[in-house]
Formats: structure tokens, sequence, C-alpha cells
């Protein structure tokens, strides 16, 4: 021991040894990361895959086309099947994606309308993953912090009541400062609306998803008694929906005078967020007592974190990210607020965080996914006349193969993720 | 009569490790054999081969001259093998019976379980071994010796004539080891042969017929108590010379650094578990605590360090008053703690080394700047840590649950030591810890109290707080029953005083 000691005082005097250390641990941490990079991305990708092979089987079975080829004979059914697969993921790819030999052809063109036209199942992939991008950080940083915040739903409708009440009411005001408030006002209602839960939790114990679940019922109700008709927030038109915001609350649009082309600033929020939410977990004190809370509350305390307090934080800024996701809506594509009841986005997330592994990064990723998804069913749907439920069915199957990866490593014969070798050496 | 049980050649790899390398293992017919080995010696490996876990890449394995295959648990139990896991394998709601009985239930007709046949046998079964356990008692309500009865027990009822324990007397208290003792005493006078799987000295020569020492996945050593003492063992374990008793020179004590005043604590079933003590620790001195576990040691330190709320009395640290601080107010005092159950409390697990090694300082400089983390740095300090405190560890970005626990332990160990403290509070610092890793935890606690800073020691092995400290306090039901100087402090005196006899010869020094 002492010697081991006496070496260490030399290797604190000698920087060269310790820097080649630092920069062997380095080059280490690279190697595993990419190789972490490569495992995480490889269950998704392969549970896609499958989900869209089993959403081809459900689409023909249903299609009566198919039925009616096999009444000719095998042959014809056979054909008839990779037809309508062909047509039905052809026209959904083009959906999502556009039709590459197109857009190249109207580059090449440099007719506006005709770019226009070719990019625009792009500008919807974009545009419907914005808000799921918003929403999955939402519940993945929830996820982090060891809490399951179904609330994200809630705290969409609170963000959204707040948001498009200072989009419309605020007036006189450059888009520079109004804008930004309008924004600023969704958080500060999904933060509110996020952090009540997280006091309950910290503070009595009160279980986050019963509580979340709870103030979702009231935050509709609270949307309801808002929009409805002769609500306080109601356009006053017979409608049940909120007033236009004010020109200057917009979220600038790529196309601003293409009704159709929806895409606005609001994706580049989305990423510049996504990166924000990745360095506050990983790069900051504030992310670390997240992590710590979520990973280990008991050694969190021992730490001396207060783990009320940090739950706060994090349903607070859950609870923001999501009141983002309906501002960004709001905002970028809307500009007003209907009272519908569901918007669906607070329960995609929790999908969305699944799928993105808890990370900015991986929730990036599936919301383009789901994006996509989203865009191409649409198309599918119009085109090769295939139920838009099909959305939800692969969606639903996705999250299946992800929640049960047992399920994808079977099927692909993948081994069990492989204890470190020296794990084997450590326990022996 | 060839031996009850043979072992030629086992060999079994893992991907980079030679875990078991051709291993030869006898046990005779009513012996008690022990296997002697530091963590990851191979121990584990080779006992998981014999109950059919892992299957070996090379050897066999004879039962009483015969050469089986065990591939299944299930075989191995054919064969009379019967094995207890560190962890046990109960269903804590389930009785006794219940629990004896699953897997193998007996039935009445139409399928109803027949509880009283079972519970007949396992009673015939506790008498016969002495092992006094009523079949109708609900698990999750026995101590933890009574506990690791039930399960002999269930390998008795499957008639197992082969009783692999491991690491039996880690969950014990010093009587309860003795109980169990006296158990292996009783199964071997009456037929059983028994591996018992150790790293502590002292229990090995107490209770084997022969010694068989492991370390690197091979047999270094076969050996019998009478040929044998500690110091040998110890050796041929770690593969050098140890030092068993804690070096440490005399030391005048100096300020009182950690001072409590009748202080009062309540226990998890609101009864008072700290019942109006008042002691002190001064710097340069280590006073340890002893007493049987569960008397209030856990609650006090508890307290101590934030972590539970205080009823009544005082504690002052460093000359604060920390009765009702928080946690961090505690440790930026001066407060080092080393926690009882490190996994629960004192590490993140999934956190890789380096992230551990800043767990309570993560938010002063120069690891973050305002609330910037500040990543070359605390790489930096935890390449420097990892080498200075001996951490085993392929890097610092290993996940710290992958290290073994004794590396674990030395995580937080540097952690806490690494930074300037005036109380140092280890509670079971060297709990389940092989040798070479107390040795060195042992030698840093004294490094500290050299330095000039007060220790205090809580631990479950009286050899051990008998061996570290300067003067030895014994609580009793929340209460101390007496505070002796270390010098010339004798286990019999301490037994009393720990078993709750008031003392009338023991010197008071406090």
């Amino acid at each position: 021991m002492n010697k081991k000691r006496s070496e260490d005082a030399s290797i604190r005097e000698d920087t060269s040894s310790v820097a080649t250390n630092s920069e062997t641990a380095l080059r280490d941490k690279v190697r595993k990361t990419r190789g972490v990079v490569w495992r995480s991305l490889l269950v998704p990708l392969l549970a896609t895959v499958t989900a869209f092979a089993i959403g081809g089987l459900v689409i023909i079975a249903t299609d009566e086309s198919v039925y009616e080829a096999f009444q000719d004979g095998i042959g014809r059914g056979i054909v008839q099947v990779f037809i309508v697969i062909g047509r039905a993921y052809g026209t959904f790819f083009t959906g999502a994606f556009g039709n590459p030999a197109q857009i190249v052809e109207a580059l090449f063109s440099g007719n506006a309308a005709q770019i226009r036209r070719a990019v625009y199942p792009i500008t919807e992939t974009l545009r419907i993953s914005t808000p799921y991008i918003f929403a999955g950080l939402a519940v993945a940083l929830g996820f982090q912090g060891g809490l399951f915040n179904i609330g994200a739903e809630g705290q969409y409708f609170v963000g959204g009541l707040v948001c498009v009440f200072a989009g419309y009411s605020i007036t006189g005001l450059p888009q520079i400062i109004h804008l930004p408030l309008a924004l600023l006002a969704g958080v500060a209602g999904g933060a509110l609306w996020g952090a009540i839960p997280g006091y309950l939790k910290g503070k009595t114990g009160a279980h986050e998803v019963i509580t979340t679940i709870m103030m979702n019922y009231i935050a509709y109700r609270l949307a309801e008694f808002m929009l409805d008709v002769g609500g306080p927030m109601a356009r006053g038109d017979g409608r049940p929906v909120s007033p236009e915001i004010q020109l200057s609350a917009y979220l600038p649009q790529f196309f601003p005078n293409r009704v159709d082309l929806r895409v606005n600033a609001g994706i580049f929020l989305a990423l510049g967020v996504a990166w924000v939410v990745w360095w506050l977990l990983y790069r900051t004190t504030v992310g670390y007592e997240i992590r710590t809370v979520g990973k280990n509350p008991d050694a969190a305390r021992y730490a001396g974190i207060s783990v009320p307090r940090v739950m706060v934080i994090t349903m607070a800024l859950s609870g923001a990210l999501a009141g983002l996701s309906a501002a960004t809506d709001i905002l970028g594509v809307l500009h007003f607020m209907p009272n519908s009841f569901f918007s669906g986005y607070g329960f995609d997330a929790i999908a969305l965080a699944l799928l993105g592994n808890s990370h900015p990064a991986g929730v990036v990723l599936a919301s383009l996914l789901f994006g996509a998804i989203g865009a191409g069913a649409r198309n599918m749907q119009g085109m090769a006349h295939v139920p838009i439920d099909i959305t939800s069915i692969l969606q639903g199957l996705i999250i299946v193969f992800i929640a049960a990866p047992a399920i994808i490593r079977a099927l692909y014969r993948m081994r069990e993720p492989e204890e470190d070798e020296e794990l084997a050496l450590a326990r022996g | 009569m060839p031996p009850v049980l043979e072992l030629k050649g086992i060999t079994k790899r893992f991907p980079g490790v030679l875990a078991n390398d051709h291993i030869d293992l006898r046990l005779e017919e009513g012996h008690v054999l022990s296997l002697l080995g530091e963590n990851g010696a191979g121990k584990s490996t080779l006992m998981n081969i014999l109950y059919g876990l892992y299957s070996q890449d090379e050897g066999d394995i004879y039962i009483r001259g015969e050469n089986v295959a065990i591939n299944t648990p299930n075989d191995a139990i054919r064969q009379g093998i019967g094995m207890v896991h560190q962890h046990f394998m109960l269903v804590p709601v389930l009785t006794v019976t219940e629990n004896v009985m699953l897997g193998m239930e007996s039935m009445k007709r139409a399928g109803f379980l027949d509880r009283e046949t079972s519970a007949n046998r396992i009673r015939e079964i506790s008498d016969r071994y002495g092992l006094e356990v009523d079949p109708d008692a609900v698990v999750e309500d026995l101590p933890v010796g009574i506990q690791q009865r039930v399960e002999i027990i269930k390998l008795l009822y499957r008639n197992a004539d082969i009783l692999i324990l491991d690491e039996p007397t880690a969950v014990l208290t010093p009587q309860e080891v003795e109980g169990l003792f006296d158990v292996i005493h009783t199964l071997v006078a009456l037929g059983k042969s028994v591996i018992f799987i150790s790293h502590k000295l002292k229990e090995v020569l107490e209770i084997s017929d022969r010694i068989v020492v492991l370390r690197r996945g091979r047999v270094v050593g076969s050996t019998t108590p009478v040929e044998s003492d500690e110091r040998d063992l110890a050796t041929m374990m770690v593969g050098r010379d140890v030092i068993l008793s804690v070096a440490k020179m005399p030391r005048e004590p100096e300020a009182v650094v950690l001072n409590v005043r009748s202080l009062f604590v309540r226990g998890d079933q609101a009864k008072m578990a700290v019942n109006g003590i008042s002691f002190e620790v001064r710097g340069g001195e280590i006073l340890g605590v002893a007493g049987v576990q569960g008397n209030g040691q856990t609650e006090l330190v508890e307290a101590l360090t934030g972590l539970r709320a205080v009823e009544g009395g005082r504690i002052m640290i460093a000359g604060e008053d920390t009765t009702h601080a928080s946690p961090r107010t505690i440790t930026e005092v001066g407060t080092a703690h080393i926690p009882e159950d490190r996994q629960r409390d004192g590490l993140v697990l999934d956190y890789p080394v380096e992230d551990n090694m800043i767990l309570n300082t993560y938010y002063l400089p120069p690891q973050a700047k305002g609330m910037v983390m500040q990543e070359a740095v605390i790489a930096e300090r935890a390449e420097n840590l990892v080498a200075e405190y001996d951490v085993r560890t392929p890097s610092i970005s290993t996940p710290t649950g992958n290290l073994s626990g004794g590396n674990q332990q030395k995580v937080i160990v540097a952690r806490e030591l690494s930074r300037p403290v005036r109380l140092l509070i280890a509670s079971q610092p060297t709990r389940g810890l092989d040798v070479g890793s107390i040795e060195y935890i042992h030698s840093q606690l004294v490094r500290k109290r050299d330095e000039g800073v007060a220790v205090f020691v809580i631990s479950a092995e009286l050899d051990e707080v008998m061996s570290l400290s300067d003067r030895i306090m014994v609580m009793f039901e929340g209460k101390i029953m007496g505070t002796v100087s270390a010098v010339g402090a004798t286990k019999e005196e301490l037994g009393l005083l720990m078993a709750g006899v008031a003392p009338e010869t023991a010197t008071m020094t406090s």
C-alpha cells in the first residue's frame, strides 16, 4: 500500500503520464460511445422495420382486391399482393419524403411552384414532427428524473390556453417581442401545470402517474370552459374556438403566402430546444441532480440533493416542454386554439420517449419517424385508399417491439446485451 | 470408499477471463470443506458449475466415484446437491411450509395442497438437525438467521447430501454465526457433507475439516485448520503478505469535533431507536461503536448525517449546531460519510466511476463553474483518485455497478477522503469485502486519524472495532452501555456490554 501511495505521488508530479492516461480514457470513451450508439439504435431500427412488415400484412389482409385476385388463381393473388404493398408503401414514402425524381427535376427546372409541390411532403413531415419533438422531450426529461409524466396532454392544453391568450389579447407589440412573449406564456402555463404534480410528489409522495392523469382531466374541462361557445376565451361567433392570434405572434413561415405549406420556424426551435435539453441534462449541475434523483433517490439524498426540489424542477421543465409543444402548434400552424378534447400529443409523447430511449437525440429521431408516418399515412389514404388508422397500427407495433425488445432479439437471433468482460472479471 | 464428491480438472472460460483453471477438489463424506478466496477468485463460478447453472468447458464431476453430468439445477438436486445462495430465494409473504413445498408440492386429492404432511416433515427435519424452525411462521417475520435455516430445510427436504453454503455468514450477526456453526456440526455429524464458501479466515479455521484456497481461478493451496493459521491463509489468498492487525501509533487526541448531547432518534417503527445518548469524538482519535446490529447504530448515523430527523438533543460538528441541518450543510461543515449500504446510498450504480467521484461535490468549483459541469476537470480528478486509491476499474467511464464490492467501496472512500474533512463517519466500512480491500480501507481510516480527523466507526465485526479504535463505545437498545479504552479491552468484557449487562469493572473513560 505504501509503495502504491509513493507511486501515485510520482504520477501526480509527472503530468505527462496523467495526460496519456486521460487520452487513452478519452479514446476508450469514444470507442465505447460508438458501440453504445449503434446498439441503442439497432433495436428501434429493427422494431420499425418489423412493424412495417406486419403493417404490410394488415394492409394485404384488409384489401379486397387481394381476395378477388386469389380467387382467379394463386399466381394472380401473389402478384396482387405485391401490387397492393408496392402501391401502399410507395404512396406512403412519397407522402412522407416526396418523390426523389420529382424533387430533382423540380430543382433543375428552377420553377418555384414546381419546387414547392415537390418538397411539400417533406415540409408536412417536419410540420407534424415539430410538436412531437417538444412533447417527446417533455416525457423523456421526466423519465430521466425518474418521473412518469402522463400529464403532458394536460400541460399541452394549459400551455396552449395561456399561449393563445397572450397571442390574441396583447396588441400593438412588434413581432420580436410579442412572439417570444407568447412562447414564454405557453412555457409558463405548461410549467405550472407540471410543477403541481411535482410538488405533490415531492412533499407528500402522491404518485405522479395518478396526479398527472387527474390534472389532465382538469385541463380538459378548463379548456372546455374557456373555449366553449360563450366561454371567456371563445371567439364569440358561435364556434368553440379562441380568437385568431395577432400576426405579430406568428412563428415565421417558410412560405408565408402559401397556406398549404405549413412548415415554420418551430422546427428549428424544436431542434434547438432538444439540444438545450441535452446540454441541461448532461452538462449542468441541474441535469446531474435530475439524473441522480432519477437513478437513485437514496444516493441523491445522501449527496445532499433536495429530492422534492428536484422533483418540482423536473416536472416544471417537463410541463414547460409540453407547453411549448402547444405553443408552436398554435403560433406556427393553427393560429388559434380549438376546443378539442384530445390532441394526442401527450400520449404519443410517451411512445416517443420510449422509442428515443429518453435521450434528446433519440426523441428527435423518433419524432421525425412519427412525423413521416403521419404524413405518409395521409398520402397513403388519399392515393392508395389504405385507411389512415394504419398510422396507429404502425406506431402501436413499433412501441410494442420497443417495449418488449426480447421479441426483436428472438426474431433476429440477436444475443442478449452482453455483460462486459470486465464484469465477468470483477464478479468472478 | 470414494469421496462423496470429486471435481477433476474443471475449467471455465468467460470472454477474456479464465474463471476456473483445472480445478481439482475432493469432499469426503461427513466433512466440511471450505472454499476460501477473494471476490473474483472463481469460487462462485465453480459452485455454479456444480449446481448446474453454468456448464464447465473441461473437466469431470464424480459423485461417489461415478462420473455425472450436471446441466441444470434439477440434475444437481437429483444428485443430492443443494445450494444456499447468498441472497435467499424465499417468498417473504409465504409461510415456511409453503416456501419449502414450492416446486415440489405434495397434493391431496383434487389438487389441494397437503400442507399438513409437509409441515410435519419440516418439523421432523427441524428437530433432527436442531434447526428450531416453526413451519407455520411467515418468512418475512423471521430474522435473517432463521430464514437461512429455512433455506437449509429446503435442501434437506429435497434429500440433499451435499450442501453448498455460499458466503452464509455475510448476512449474520456474531451470535447467528455461532448458531449456524452448531447447525453445520449437527449436519455433518448426521452424515451430510458441506461446502462452505467464505473469505473470512477465522470462520474457515473454526468450521472446516479441509480448506481449499482459490486465487485467480486456480487452487493455490489445500490445507487443514491444524496445519495453518490466519496469516498463512491470508497470504495464500491474496498472494502476498498481508497485515491483519491494524498498524497504528499512539496519538494524543485533539479538540472535540463531534459532540452529541442526549440525542433521541426515532426508528422506522416509531419507537425510539436512539435513546438519549451523549458522546464526543475528538480530532485524531477513532471512536468505534460495537453492538449487535439493530441497537440504534444505523439510526444514530442517519441522524448525524442529516438523513433522519432528530427528536431531541443536540449535535455539534466542528462547533456548528447541525442537529436539524440538511445533509448538504453537514457535508459542507466537513463531514465525510461512508454509508452502511454502499449500493443504496453511497453510489449511483449506473453512473460511470467519474460521476460517482463527484456525487456530493458536483456543484462546487472546480467541478462546476456556475451551473456548467467541467468535464475535463471531473475526468482528471477521477483519473487521479482511481490511481491514488487503487480502484481497480478498466476506466473511469465504466459503470460503477460493474466493479467488485471492494472496488465500489474504494470509490466511496476515495470520494469521501479526498476532500478536506474534520469528521469521518464510517458505517460498516468493510462489510462483505475481501482481505486486501479491508486492509486498505483500514489503513486509510488510520491515515485520516493521524491527520487529525475525528473518526467515528460503526461495525458489526467486533474484531474490526477492537483493532481500529482508540476508544470503544458499546450500544445496546439505543443506549450507551459503556465506553472503554481499546487498549486492554477484552472480547468478554465487550461481549457482556453488547448483551446489555451493565458494567461493573469496565473502565469508564468518557
